[in-house]
């Protein structure tokens, strides 16, 4: 047994974040490199129109200008950006060039560019390039983007693909049942908005080049670069210095990354982008944006025999890196956490003329929780129960995981008995309940609803193997190597890419209880292709279930080299060795060797086993077996003005069950801002485009995020079921807020509206939204 | 985005920025007080100024002066000390409340309440306030000193009466002695957010009733505006509001206004706010 603290379980404070806070740090814009250039983008006026001509002459004459491109002056070498996720063998991956050469699709596409020699004078000169466009009809609404005679975006038309999914016998499970909940929802497009602006760097010595970029994936975007622009994968180098947040938003392979390399290669010298926050709202690809029909068929008393899904996904303008993906995500839980005899899933891709959908905060999954947990509420209505009980009678058991679901899921492990009754009792939830009734009694202006979110998530991206089956095109392994400096320090060299999750302290409370040293002597390493060279990134709350795995594993593998060096050091067997604190020690004697001096004994090499190579370090490469299932209950409480349509959480209750954790403060941190950002899109966010397809909320005064002062406080608890799946029996904490509380807060909204006879207000649910549905059920 | 190029200047007394102003004549000149709503308008490259003087280092157009029967407030005092202001405070504490109201912290320590004033947002929650009390404001023209009362000043959509060569000094906010009480009333989405409908409320009560109102609107036209209809009905309702009298009175509250469609809101919609609102205001200023 270990003498010291277990570093495991810790609420330790962030290493990195002195740093992340005082922004004393290599943000991609803080970079300044000799002779750097700055490039601005012209970007599309027009939703959808030809470009007629394009004149870049007046601006080459404007101060500082140093070079004008249109999208015909990279003509092939630009390449077409990837779409790494053909889901379906007869998908339409349409040709996207990083700028446009003939045609404009959104709002927002880049057209041309100015680099000059300072960003002023880039963006100055943009003024001067002429184009004139012959405008062609926006398309907006995926239902008349998809009937017979809409515009086609694409040439191939607006359907890029059709998947369909299904288990079990639907058409028995909805033929004569008794109830049958019909609903549509719909996931109104949001904006990522990551506090850190997007930047790229790009620089050459004239042969191999370095691209700083804010990314989340530094080790994909190597690969899509050299197969975009043709440059050989072993000529880039990309590092993704401190990144500030993501959200899935730097998932992505952006054509200001492929420009700003082309450019730097055109022109032989640095060139930086920074995006402004207007630009990034245009241009960011976008999250949700789904119409969900969800049909459940039940018995008299409220049990689930099936579930029908019919989903339009809104793919924007084009696919970009996983945007046909996303939805495919959410496909294996519209089931939920509930037990029924068949479910059969479709879903439609939809080209529009708005900017690309991808990868936002829990990616298909808050949508499909949405839809499930908004209609599991239906369901409890209509058959006159409490929404708590309805999931009682429909959610697997504790005692009955392993659970193969209708969602074709194996769910290794849950308990939602445990976290719903803590959840209750925390929130006082039958209090609640009577002081509801006397208000709906009362007649009280101020009415009162409860809102129930009993969701599941997969995290852990991913079994290689599973997604190769979703045709996914690439693995979703992790890879850590530890490296022991001779002074006993250690390195940790990580494919995972941090952006604000804390991976730094993390993998140091790991690596401090494996190989028994000081936190403090731990370093992480990460984010940059030439001194990490294996990874497959951040996103989908895979960092620990995967990436933490491998720094494990690769713990492991060093100790055992020690070992060996060890036993030759205190002469003995192997086995008679054991490891504590730090040191191996002769079983029932004083004899020890410490990590640190087995680490300067090997480095020095003088006396080392016979045939032992003269070194500990080691790597992993780890590839999960299973998906990791975090689940919870969360409670909402709200109080709704029906005088003036506001809405108020009063409090909120999150019961997580994410198995075991490695730090409790990084979990709180990652709870409270999903919870927050869950509430944002029920109360709060949305992305607007007027008829002709501008984008309405370019700035923060019109895209509305919540910030702490609008938000309650939130109660946190945890139930611990560890994940059978990995040997830590963690399961992901990055997504779980976003995807609960959304539903949370909508159940509650309407729970409180329905003395008013309201079922549903669309997202985000605005007090003038709310006002406006209190007007129609009461006249 | 970023600011197309401008010349800068940064006078450092009020004569100063006059002489620069009036040498300015026929240029695009604008006066930079905390720019918190210019600079974004830079920035987007809604404004494209050939020059920016800056008042920011201009210690005579700072600070509360407690002056007999009204109170004047410097142009270039920030929020933040007007809201920290004991004079406000004490003479004037509608002042105080919006104040405490407008944006966040970060704004209000940069944002100014002459800025407000001249920038004159209808959104913003300043100029509903200078109706409300009264306040005249004091302007440097060529000709010397002139006061323009709250009812002249504010124009129209972003524009009031200063002229090309003028520089707004302050307000005086007068004194209503005893018996009245204050409320600002803020309906918007986020903390950070405009108002979508703002009520300021002054009310005089005596013997249990109310003996006088002031209410002016935020964000119901392209101007601040005064609900004079509510102000007339306000007289005689008592303070208590036993039998909705209040409700009545405060019912014509978008009486004679035109509010904005936006994204937060459509103009039935804050009629119906600024009648909800209205009575909240008045009955919070009451009690």
């Amino acid at each position: 047994m270990s003498t010291t603290e277990a570093e495991i379980g810790r609420a330790r404070r962030r290493k990195e974040d002195a740093r992340l806070i005082t922004g004393r740090t290599q943000w991609t814009d803080n970079i300044q490199l000799p002779g750097m250039l700055h490039v601005a983008f012209l970007r599309s006026p027009m939703a959808h129109a030809r470009i007629i001509r394009v004149d870049v002459s007046a601006a080459k004459g404007q101060p500082g200008v140093v070079a004008v491109f249109s999208g015909q002056d990279f003509g092939d070498e630009q390449g077409s950006l990837p779409c790494a996720w053909p889901v379906t063998e007869d998908i339409v991956i349409p040709d996207h060039p990083p700028m446009a050469t003939s045609t404009v699709r959104y709002v927002g596409e880049a057209v041309a560019c100015v680099i000059a020699t300072d960003r002023y004078k880039a963006a100055d000169a943009l003024d001067a390039i002429e184009i004139d466009y012959e405008p062609l009809p926006a398309v907006l609404d995926m239902n008349e983007a998809l009937a017979e005679g809409a515009t086609p975006v694409h040439e191939g038309g607006n359907k890029s693909f059709t998947w369909k999914f299904g288990t079990g016998d639907a058409e028995a499970a909805f033929r004569d049942a008794p109830v049958v909940i019909e609903r549509t929802y719909v996931q109104q497009r949001l904006i990522p908005s990551a506090m850190e602006p997007r930047a790229v760097v790009a620089q050459t010595d004239g042969d191999s080049f370095i691209v700083h970029s804010a990314t989340q994936i530094p080790h994909i975007l190597r690969v899509m670069l050299a197969a975009t622009t043709g440059i050989p994968e072993h000529k880039i180098r990309v590092i993704a210095p401190d990144v500030g947040g993501g959200f899935g938003s730097k998932l992505q392979v952006t054509a200001e990354e492929v420009l700003t390399l082309l450019i730097s290669k055109r022109l032989g010298r640095p060139v930086k982008w920074t995006e402004s926050r207007s630009e990034g709202n245009l241009t960011v690809h976008h999250g949700r944006d789904q119409i969900q029909r969800i049909s459940l068929a039940a018995s008299a008393d409220g049990v689930l025999r099936g579930v029908k899904v019919d989903l339009l996904a809104d793919m924007g303008a084009y696919l970009m890196l996983v945007t046909p993906g996303i939805p495919l995500l959410g496909a294996f839980m519209y089931t939920g956490v509930y037990k029924m005899d068949a479910y059969d899933f479709t879903c439609t891709g939809v080209f529009t003329t708005k900017m690309p959908t991808d990868a936002y905060r829990g990616a298909g999954r808050p949508e499909a929780t949405y839809a499930i947990e908004r209609a599991m509420d239906e369901l409890a209505h209509e058959i006159g129960v409490d929404p708590l009980e309805i999931r009682r009678r429909n959610w697997i058991k504790h005692e009955e995981f392993p659970y193969a679901t209708a969602g074709g899921l194996t769910y290794d492990s849950g308990n939602y008995e445990a976290a719903t009754d803590r959840a209750m009792a925390l929130f006082g939830y039958d209090k609640l309940r009577a002081e509801q009734a006397d208000r709906r009694d009362r007649n009280d202006p101020v009415q009162l609803g409860i809102g129930v979110s009993t969701y599941t998530e997969m995290c852990g991206l991913a079994p290689s193997r599973v997604l190769g089956s979703l045709r996914y095109a690439a693995g979703g392994w992790e890879h850590a190597t530890i490296r022991m400096l001779p002074t006993g320090k250690v390195e940790v060299v990580t494919g995972t890419s941090p952006h604000g999750q804390g991976h730094e302290t993390a993998w140091s409370q790991i690596v401090a209880d494996s190989l028994g040293v000081p936190f403090d002597d731990v370093a992480v390493l990460h984010g940059d292709t030439a001194s990490s060279p294996r990874g497959m990134d951040t996103y989908g709350s895979r960092s620990l279930v995967v990436g933490g795995i491998a720094v494990l594993q690769a713990c492991e593998k060093v100790k055992e080299n020690a070992k060996q060096v060890a036993a030759h050091l205190l002469e003995c067997a192997p086995e008679d060795l054991e490891f504590t604190d730090g040191a191996f020690r002769v079983r029932g004697t004083e004899a020890a060797k410490t990590i640190q001096e087995i680490a300067l004994a090997t480095f020095a090499a003088h006396d080392l086993p016979e045939g032992f190579e003269p070194q500990l370090d080691a790597g992993s490469t780890f590839d999960p077996e299973a998906f990791s299932f975090p689940h919870g209950t969360h409670l909402c409480a709200i109080e709704v003005d029906t005088e003036t349509g506001e809405s108020k959480i009063r409090s909120y209750v999150a019961v997580d069950d994410i198995g075991n954790v490695i730090n409790p403060l990084i979990v709180e941190g990652q709870v409270h801002g999903g919870i927050a950002q869950g509430i944002a899109q029920a109360l709060y966010e949305e992305a607007v485009y007027d008829s002709d397809g501008n984008l309405l909320t370019t700035t923060m005064a019109d895209y509305l995020i919540p910030s702490a002062a609008d938000l309650p406080d939130f109660t946190t608890a945890r139930t611990v079921t560890p994940a059978t799946s990995n040997p830590l029996g963690v399961k992901g904490v990055g997504e779980a807020g976003t995807i609960a509380s959304t539903p949370a807060v909508v159940n509650a909204l309407v729970d409180a509206l329905s003395p008013y006879g309201i079922r549903d207000v669309a997202m985000p649910c605005t007090p003038e939204r709310v006002w406006r549905a209190i007007q129609g059920g009461t006249s | 985005m970023i600011p197309a190029s401008f010349e800068y200047v940064r006078p450092s007394t009020v004569e100063e920025a006059a002489q620069i102003l009036r040498n300015a004549a026929g240029d695009d000149v604008k006066l930079l007080a905390g720019g918190q709503s210019l600079l974004p308008l830079l920035r987007l490259r809604l404004a494209y100024p050939a020059a920016l003087i800056d008042l920011g280092r201009i210690d005579e157009l700072r600070g509360v002066r407690d002056e007999a029967d009204h109170v004047f407030i410097a142009a270039m005092t920030t929020h933040d000390e007007v809201v920290k202001s004991a004079v406000v405070q004490e003479q004037c504490p509608l002042v105080a409340l919006a104040t405490a109201q407008v944006a966040d912290p970060a704004v209000r320590h940069r944002g100014t309440f002459g800025g407000s004033m001249a920038h004159a947002d209808p959104a913003g929650d300043l100029p509903a306030v200078a109706l409300a009390l009264d306040m005249e404001f004091t302007i440097l023209s060529a000709e010397g000193t002139r006061t323009l009362p709250a009812s002249e000043f504010f124009v129209d959509y972003l524009e009031t009466a200063l002229g090309p060569g003028e520089i707004l000094l302050g307000a005086k906010v007068p004194k209503l002695g005893a018996g009245w009480g204050f409320h600002y009333e803020k309906f918007h989405r986020t903390a950070q957010a405009w108002a979508i409908v703002g009520v300021a409320a002054a009310v005089k009560r005596e013997n249990g009733t109310i003996s006088e109102g002031r209410v002016a609107l935020t964000n119901m036209g392209s101007t601040p505006v005064r609900a004079f209809s509510v102000e007339r009905r306000l007289p005689g309702v008592p303070v208590a509001d036993g039998n909705g009298e209040l409700r009545e009175a405060a019912s014509t509250a978008a009486n004679d206004t035109e509010p904005p469609t936006d994204l937060h809101a459509r103009p039935d919609y804050r009629r119906h706010l600024a009648v909800v609102l209205t009575e909240r205001a008045v009955r919070k200023a009451a009690a």
